[in-house]
Formats: C-alpha cells, sequence, structure tokens
C-alpha cells in the first residue's frame, strides 16, 4: 500500500503539518513508579554529502551544512539529541579523499552545541570500504541506544556493497529485539528504506523484508531513514517509515522520471527541498509528531 | 511477493517450450538453437552493451564478466538480477514473459560513478 502523506494524515485522524505514528498501545504503555519517561525532542539530519561538487545542483555546497549546524544551534528549544542518518560525505574512490571528507564534516559538525550527537553512515560514506574510514572516524556502524523510554536500533545497511544488512547483523538485531518487550517504543534508524520503495533507483534493502519481518511483532516501530533526500511516508503493516531531507541536494520523487538524477539547484527558491527534521516524542501515548524545517531553521 | 528464483522461471518455461515443441510435431526446434547466448562486460561505469534486446519466450543466457570490481546487475521489472565478480563468468539465465522496455542498473555500489552505471534491457517480439 502506497499513500501520500495527506492521506497518511487522514489515516492518523489528525490534520497540520504535525502528525503521530504509532498510535497503537496507548492504553498498554504504562510506566512503573520509577520511570523517567518524559517527552523530548531529537533531530534527524541527512544526506549531507559533504565534498559534492556541481554549482548546476547546489552552488552552496560549502555553506549549506554550515547553515543548517547554525540553524540549529539557533533553535529556542535544544534537542536531547541528534541523529545522522548517513551519506554524511560524498563518495570518493579515493580511500585518502574519503578520510578528508569524513575529517572535514566531523569539523563542521562539531560546532553544534547539542553534543549528544549520533552518527551512521551511508553508502557514499562505507559502500567502497565496508565501513572502514567511517569507523575510523565515528565508531560501529550499527547499535542501540536507550532514551528515556525509547528503544533506537541503528541498522547499517549499506557497509555490505550489496545493499544488504547481512545475517549477522539480521542474527545481532533479533537477539536485541528479543529483550524488548513487544510494546517498547522502537526507533529505528537506517540509512536505505528497509522496504522497496523503488528499487530501479536502488532504493530499497535487498534482506530488508528480513529486518522488517523481525519487527513487526513489536507494536510500537517507527522507521526514519535518509538516503533518497526528500520526505516520504510509507507503512508496512503497522510499522510507518519516514524519509528526511537532505542537506545537498534533492532528488525527484519515486519513478516520477526515467532516470535518477538531482533536482536542480532553483534561484528563485534556493536550498529548497533541503532541511532537517525535528521529531517530538511523547513517550507516554507512544506518539511522534514530526516536523520539516529548511535549511535557515524555518518550519515549512 | 518473493522475487521468482531465476533458475526455477527458467526450468518451467523451458517445459513450457519444450511441451510446444511436441505440438509442432517431429520438426521442432531444439533448445540449443533456440536459446539467446548475450555477452555483457561490465566495468567502472558502465556495461557494454548498455541495451540488451531479447525476444519474448526464448530463454536467454546472460553472460556477465566484470573488468574491474564486484558489479551487479539487477532488472526489478523482470525480477532478475545477478552478482557480478571479476574473474569469472557470471550467468543469468531466464526467458522474458512480457514485451517492454525494462531498466536495469548496477545494485552493487562501486565508486563514484555508481549511480549512472544503467541500461536498458528490450524485450521484443
Ligand atoms: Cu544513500
Ligand atoms: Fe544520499
Amino acid at each position: 500500500m502506497k499513500i501520500d502523506r495527506r492521506d497518511f494524515l487522514k489515516l492518523a485522524g489528525i490534520g497540520g503539518v504535525v502528525f503521530a505514528s504509532a498510535l497503537t498501545g496507548i492504553d498498554r504503555w504504562a510506566y512503573g513508579a520509577t520511570s523517567k519517561a518524559r517527552d523530548f525532542y531529537f533531530l534527524q539530519m541527512s544526506d549531507s554529502h559533504w565534498g559534492f561538487q556541481g554549482t548546476a545542483v547546489n552552488p552552496d555546497a560549502a555553506g549549506t551544512l554550515k547553515k543548517a549546524v547554525a540553524a540549529v544551534n539557533g533553535l529556542r528549544w535544544k534537542p536531547d539529541f541528534i541523529m545522522f542518518t548517513g551519506d554524511l560525505t560524498h563518495t570518493t574512490d579515493d580511500d585518502k579523499e574519503r578520510r578528508k571528507r569524513l575529517a572535514e564534516f566531523k569539523g563542521i559538525v562539531s560546532a553544534l552545541k547539542v553534543k549528544n550527537v549520533h552518527f551512521m553512515p551511508g553508502e557514499h560514506d562505507a559502500g567502497l570500504d565496508e565501513g572502514a574510514a567511517f569507523r575510523e572516524a565515528f565508531g560501529k556502524t550499527h547499535y542501540t541506544f536507550d532514551h528515556k523510554g525509547i528503544h533506537f536500533i541503528v541498522v547499517d545497511n549499506v557497509s555490505d556493497p550489496t545493499s544488504s544488512i547481512g545475517d549477522a547483523q539480521l542474527q545481532w538485531l533479533d537477539t536485541d529485539l528479543k529483550k524488548q518487550r513487544k510494546d517498547t517504543p522502537i526507533v529505528v534508524f537506517t540509512h536505505r528504506p528497509l522496504f522497496d520503495l523503488y528499487p530501479d533507483w536502488d532504493w530499497h534493502t535487498r534482506d530488508g523484508a528480513k529486518a522488517i519481518d523481525l519487527l513487526t511483532p513489536y507494536t510500537n516501530v517507527v522507521v526514519l531513514y535518509g538516503h533518497i533526500h526528500q520526505r516520504n511516508d510509507f507503512m508496512t503493516g503497522h510499522i510507518a517509515h519516514h524519509a528526511a531531507q537532505g542537506l545537498m541536494y534533492p532528488l525527484p520523487a519515486p519513478g516520477s522520471q526515467p532516470k535518477k538524477a538531482p533536482v536542480p539547484w532553483d534561484p528563485a527558491n534556493p536550498y529548497r527541498g533541503l532541511g532537517f527534521r525535528e521529531v517530538k516524542a511523547a513517550v507516554k501515548n507512544v506518539q511522534y509528531a514530526i516536523a520539516e524545517y529548511n535549511v535557515m531553521g524555518a518550519k515549512i | 511477493m518473493k522475487i521468482p528464483n531465476g533458475a526455477l522461471l527458467f526450468a518451467c518455461a523451458v517445459v513450457l517450450l519444450a511441451s510446444s515443441v511436441v505440438d509442432l510435431g517431429g520438426g521442432g526446434i531444439s533448445l540449443g538453437q533456440e536459446e539467446q547466448v548475450i555477452k555483457v562486460v561490465a566495468k567502472r561505469f558502465e556495461y557494454s552493451p548498455n541495451t540488451i534486446t531479447v525476444k519474448i519466450g526464448v530463454p536467454v543466457d546472460l553472460e556477465f564478466t566484470s573488468l574491474d570490481r564486484l558489479h551487479g546487475f539487477n532488472c526489478p521489472g523482470l525480477s532478475i538480477r545477478t552478482d557480478i565478480y571479476p574473474g569469472k563468468v557470471n550467468r543469468l539465465q531466464f526467458v522474458p514473459q512480457k514485451k517492454g522496455t525494462f531498466p536495469f542498473h548496477c545494485d552493487n555500489f562501486c565508486g563514484s560513478g555508481h549511480e549512472g552505471m544503467t541500461g536498458t534491457l528490450l524485450v521484443t517480439d
């Protein structure tokens, strides 16, 4: 089933720029007296493609990420953490240049005032060296963390050049999930979509269905991903998948033109289609209110 | 739906073809003559040829070689794919069951030009 954003809003029974997903489990999710759970925000930033060059696509390639960092620093509220969902850098066939780009990216985002920042690779960062340079700069490519009652799982579907998660990591995911309650709020971060969004453009994960099968018994799962450089909302069963905008160049809607190619820069609308995402997690009712920002930090 | 196994599809089609050969009587054509063998060379970041034309209903044997590194061939419209390892012939056998123009692409990330490594498979009468 494919639904657009407006239909999704209707399905969720609410309107406006904010929508909620994973509404199940409202009554079943109850905290013990010792729970420290409370609402919080986090940010998703994605696909900054540091090192990309192409003035027809982004004449401010060297400035866009910095503007977004400044915009995040200027937000009135502070997110609890920031998650970068891959393609931190643009690919290069030169291992040295890859390390240089990763280091430059790291330098730029070190200006973020929020210090709780998590990273994961995209295929541009990790597809040619199975994640070696990424690991040197940022550590593990798949891991979990818990924050205020929500279990976050970072799934790496890019370090394997066949765009697969791989059996070893699927086994790790299975083991981790078995430690959770069926109604634990779970947010999964991936780079590529886990489902077949548009395989003709490589917008899928070869063994993504296996991950979805593992996640399906859990009633409160949301997947946030990047890779496609635009917002996209999709349901597989009760699991909502939300793609985020990128920070270098937008890509066309799935299958909307014969070939996948960056959307050219529009001088009348500079930075259009670029931005980052805020997710407000209402832990008690397991709701996520998602809002999108442009590069300058204005809600769109 | 699961992507059908190429080999299984091929086996089914061979059975179909064999029975139609029987229908034609003693003068039926042998499978060996019917098969379309096409060699495709992959390298960073192109296939040659990058337009492959095949006949509907006739078994196809694509023989991929790579001149440099691991590439892939994925044609979602026909639900067929294979890895293309260097140093060997990577064979993909199938029987085209529908006419049309089907794009294919490299689905093993291979470098800076990876996203432009594409081609077209034409299935004709
Ligand atoms: Cu990507
Ligand atoms: Fe990307």
